[in-house]
């Protein structure tokens, strides 16, 4: 499903992803683990199309197409997905509106109808359900005064509602209590699927204690410096992010 | 900013024509004879002109203001036309005998005048240049006694009204521009509802500004005597020329004992193009008199004009009156706006609410300039301002000047003003969903003036955001 291969990239003139390659098949979950300025979130950034990164090489192919050359919303009416580390507020407009704007763009991108709000509130309906809400919350504007660990279920609602091909969870577990935690990760496992993929980007072995990975990634200085299975994350959370650095000779 | 957002083309103003049709115009230039030639036109009484000329006479010792927060080169006020009408209004017929060509531009601009199209649910008056071409719905209002007309036509049928009320919020020797308008006011609207009757429809006056070279300068008197209710909305729009035009209107509303004026107005007059040449100096005084237990609310979206200097108040007379302005003002381009508010309490226990929404774009300049005071005997007088800035690119300027005057050690006052820029960040939030830039820009937008929105009439509203959507195209570069 992702394919990236030899991928640079930087923000100014600092170069932060050194080459990274990665494959990513339908139905598996990718964690992407590493110490504070490894580049986790700006892989994650990258390739959901950000801004602010400008890549220097490499490729990445999603679904066969050359996602480099896509623009933001064009990925996202694709169905790549990213639960952001720090979600945004948009001051007065309310979360359904947002939500159902952001569904029927998707839909109508995709050939199919736009949903009124009435159809869509069915659909919400069901989604709030995954991350254990009411629908009060759908009234409020987007993040706007939103807890962290509210801000990050919003995310996974999104997720929910959205239902992308490829999520990439960015940190999501950054900030949130035990119970918040499992919500969250409750609804990631409800959304597992043959054909879709995750990648879950997290400094913290905890996340993985619930969403279990099919492959672990450790990212230092830029680049993946070791895979494994979901043992790699035990390992790590028993030896610290040094033992990599290390091995890897990276300072 | 990012390439994405430099995409985006700017769309041409789509009221932009001018219409051919043949002007009864005066020479250009001011002087009595002219102040006399446009009250003969119009066929006033001796009152009427006596007032016009006091008030040329006073503006001859007046000058142009110069503390507004706006720039431009100084007006040749004898470079302007003062009276332009279409050689074929009936100012005082009926719809039926309106030029074809005249409604034909009204139906261009989404405002039909023949009776079978008309507007469900909203009387309009037609203003063209000088002119009143035409009121809607005008005697199912009779009915109930309201007189919705012209103002030309008020003069000529309900003189002892107009006597009473004409410049009693608004004095002729307010201001220089108010002044002016006095002097050579053309035409405009009137509004009377009486004792106790709460108005069934939206009022609705459309401007058009036509001629080349004309000044418009329109007059709107509206009278709720006590217990009465009114919901007003004016539009504005005018053909895209190379040169400025001077509107300078006055707006004068009195709400006696009880009574309820709400004034909205979406104002798009031509903006100039993105070097700064043409468009509208718009350059209004609006002003209300609150009596006992009256409520006056203004709610404004101004997207439009080169040059906005408005401040739509309220005088809060009497006890336990109500004052309230909303508004929206964009600017994008090279637009300038210093608009804002005025709040005088003099009455007891008066109120009023102040929620300014100001988005500049392009190298835009928007000054927010409010004034809220307080006089000794306002007991228990309180006010609420909420002032929010929102910048879109780097090339744009924001301004906020408050102005507080307290008398009163009762009164309670809290302003609240934040400035914030529409981020790269939020707009990728939004595409990272699957929206497109403009509908981001547009969503954020609409979602920061939802306060200022939601005071509108309902079918206005939805104009309103489209409006808004359409005026910072091109905005993000």
């Amino acid at each position: 499903m992702l394919e990236i291969r030899d991928l640079r990239a930087s923000a100014g003139d600092t170069e932060i992803l050194k080459g990274i390659t990665l494959t990513v098949n339908a139905g598996e979950v990718h964690a992407v683990m590493g110490p504070n300025g490894a580049g986790k979130s700006t892989l994650a950034q990258v390739i959901a199309g950000h801004p602010s990164y400008e890549v220097t090489g490499g490729s990445v192919t999603y679904m066969g197409r050359d996602l480099l050359d896509m623009e933001p919303e064009e990925r996202a009416q694709a169905g790549v997905f990213l639960a952001f580390q720090y979600p945004v507020e948009i001051a007065g407009v309310s979360n359904a509106y947002f939500l159902r704007a952001a569904y029927n763009e998707i839909r109508k991108a995709n050939g199919q109808e736009e949903l009124d709000p009435i159809d869509f509130l069915d659909v919400l309906e069901e989604k709030l359900k995954l991350v254990e809400w009411g629908p009060e919350i759908m009234s409020r504007a987007v993040n706007s005064g939103f807890s962290g660990g509210e801000k990050k279920r919003n995310e996974i609602l999104q997720m929910a509602v959205l239902e992308p091909r490829l999520a990439i969870l960015d940190e999501t577990d950054s900030g949130l209590d035990i119970d918040a935690l499992r919500i969250v990760a409750g609804g990631v496992n409800k959304l597992r699927h043959p054909e879709r993929a995750t990648i879950v980007v997290t400094h913290y072995q905890r996340l993985l204690n619930y969403i279990v990975p099919d492959r672990v990634h450790v990212l230092a200085g830029g680049r993946i410096v070791r895979s494994g299975g979901k043992e790699l994350a035990l390992e790590l959370e028993a030896r610290g992010y040094e033992w990599v650095e290390d091995a890897a000779g990276v300072a | 900013m990012t390439t994405s957002m430099d995409a985006f083309v700017n769309k041409e103003y789509k009221y932009g024509f001018v219409t051919d049709i043949e002007s009864d115009v005066a020479p250009k230039g001011l002087n009595e004879d002219i102040v006399r030639l446009i009250s003969a036109k119009k066929g006033e009484p001796a009152w009427l002109l006596d007032w016009r000329l006091k008030a040329y006479r006073g503006w001859l010792k007046m000058t142009e203001p110069h503390w507004p927060n706006v720039h431009y080169e100084p007006i040749d006020y004898q470079a302007i036309r003062y009276y332009s009408a279409p050689k074929t209004a009936k100012p005082l017929g009926s719809l039926d005998e309106v030029d074809p060509k005249l409604l034909e531009t009204y139906q261009k601009l989404g405002i039909p005048l023949t009776e079978q199209k008309l507007l469900a649910g909203v009387a309009v008056d037609a203003i063209f240049d000088s002119v009143s071409v035409g009121t809607t719905y005008k005697a199912k209002l009779a009915e109930q006694g309201i007189i919705f007309c012209s103002f030309g036509e008020a003069v000529q049928e309900h003189p002892d009204l107009v006597r009473t009320y004409l410049g009693s919020v608004v004095p002729t020797s307010d201001n220089f521009f108010a002044a002016l308008n006095s002097a050579v006011f053309s035409d405009g609207s009137f509004v009377f509802i009486p004792k106790g009757v709460k108005c069934p429809m939206e009022l609705s006056t459309y401007f058009r500004i036509n001629s080349a070279d004309t000044g418009q300068f329109e007059r709107t008197l509206i009278v709720a005597e006590e217990g009465a209710s009114v919901s007003y909305l004016e539009g504005c729009t005018a053909p895209k020329r190379d040169t400025n035009q001077l509107h300078a209107a006055v707006v004068e509303l009195v709400a006696l004992d009880n009574a309820t004026i709400k004034y909205s107005t979406v104002q798009n007059w031509y903006a100039g193009d993105e070097r700064g040449v043409g468009g509208i100096y718009n350059f209004v005084t609006k002003r209300g008199k609150a009596a006992r237990n009256a409520k006056i609310s203004w709610t404004q979206v101004e997207t439009g004009s080169a040059i906005t200097w408005k401040y739509p108040s309220v005088i809060l007379q009497g006890d336990n009156s109500v004052g309230e302005f909303y508004s929206v003002a964009v600017v994008n381009g090279k637009q300038q706006a210093d608009t804002g508010t005025k709040m005088i309490h003099i009455g007891k226990n008066t109120r009023s609410t102040i929620v300014s929404k100001g988005i500049s774009a392009g190298e835009g300049q928007n000054s927010y300039r409010g004034l809220v005071k307080v006089l000794p005997k306002a007991d228990g007088a309180r006010n609420y301002t909420q002032c929010d800035s929102m910048l879109i690119g780097n090339r744009c300027g924001a301004h906020t000047f408050p102005y507080i005057d307290v008398q009163n050690p009762s009164a309670s006052l809290e302003h609240e003003a934040s400035t914030s820029k529409i981020g790269e960040d939020q707009i990728f939030y939004c595409k990272q969903r699957g929206l497109n830039t403009e509908n981001a820009i547009s969503l954020i937008v609409n979602g920061f003036c939802k306060e200022v929105f939601k005071e509108l009439p309902m079918e206005f509203a939805v104009e309103a955001q489209k409006l808004l959507g359409i005026s910072l195209e091109g905005s993000v570069g």
